[in-house]
């Protein structure tokens, strides 16, 4: 029951990060893909959590950690580059 | 009975996740996308990732540590972005009603165009945002 459950979540976000993808493909702007970008990484940190779960093996959920330091650091120099202050 | 509870959180922080996703496709300019596509995927990624922390309890110091670290950093990454598509409003199409930013930009020009025609005062001190 519980991993059912949780298979549809798993396969919902999945869902949703490939349709962030299309507006990370065809966003008009780089402000747009940027925005998408931001999006995608959490949704990405999220997924690779459930994948240490589904796995079995602790050292993904570190991976996760490390990768949403590492987004988050990537969106802010993006977006300071598409500011100007770069 | 915690790992269905814990799953069912998952569920629905996915759907945040893909209210998000679709947020993001159907806006119409960068900032509503923008709006979209961060706080419904903070309030998303928090549920999702308690959800996990709930079915496996070893998962939940690392999961919770994670969680509070995106709802440090969303709302910074956010802001970045916002003060970037800021720059390029008029080719994005943003319909901004109320500019509290542009009115600031305003504000200080008109400010250092009133000191320079005072001629040799003293430099005004800006309270509150940097200029470079």
């Amino acid at each position: 029951m519980a991993d059912a459950i949780f298979i549809a979540a798993v396969s919902l976000a999945a869902l949703s990060l490939l349709l962030a993808g299309i507006r990370l493909a065809k966003g008009p702007w780089a402000i747009d893909r940027t925005v998408a970008l931001d999006a995608m990484t959490i949704m990405a940190s999220s997924l690779i959590v459930a994948f240490a779960l589904l796995s079995g093996r602790r050292i993904y959920v570190d991976v996760a950690l490390v990768y949403g330091l590492v987004g988050f650091a990537g969106v802010v120099a993006l977006a300071r580059y598409l500011e100007g202050g770069l | 009975m915690a790992a269905i509870i814990g799953a069912s959180l998952s569920l629905v922080g996915s759907l945040f996740f893909l209210l998000s996703a679709i947020g993001l496709l159907r806006m119409p300019d960068a900032f509503n996308r923008m709006q979209a596509g961060t706080k419904a995927t903070t309030l998303g990624s928090m549920l999702f990732l308690v959800g996990i922390g709930l079915m496996r309890p070893d998962f939940l110091g690392r999961a919770l540590l994670l969680a509070g670290f995106i709802a440090l950093t969303n709302p910074v990454s956010s802001n970045a972005l916002a003060r970037a598509a800021h720059g390029y409003r008029k080719r994005l199409g943003a319909k901004l009603a109320p500019d509290a930013l542009a009115e600031d930009d305003e504000a200080l020009a008109a400010a250092a165009v009133r000191d320079a025609a005072a001629g040799s005062q003293a430099p005004r001190v800006q309270e509150g945002r940097h200029v470079d």
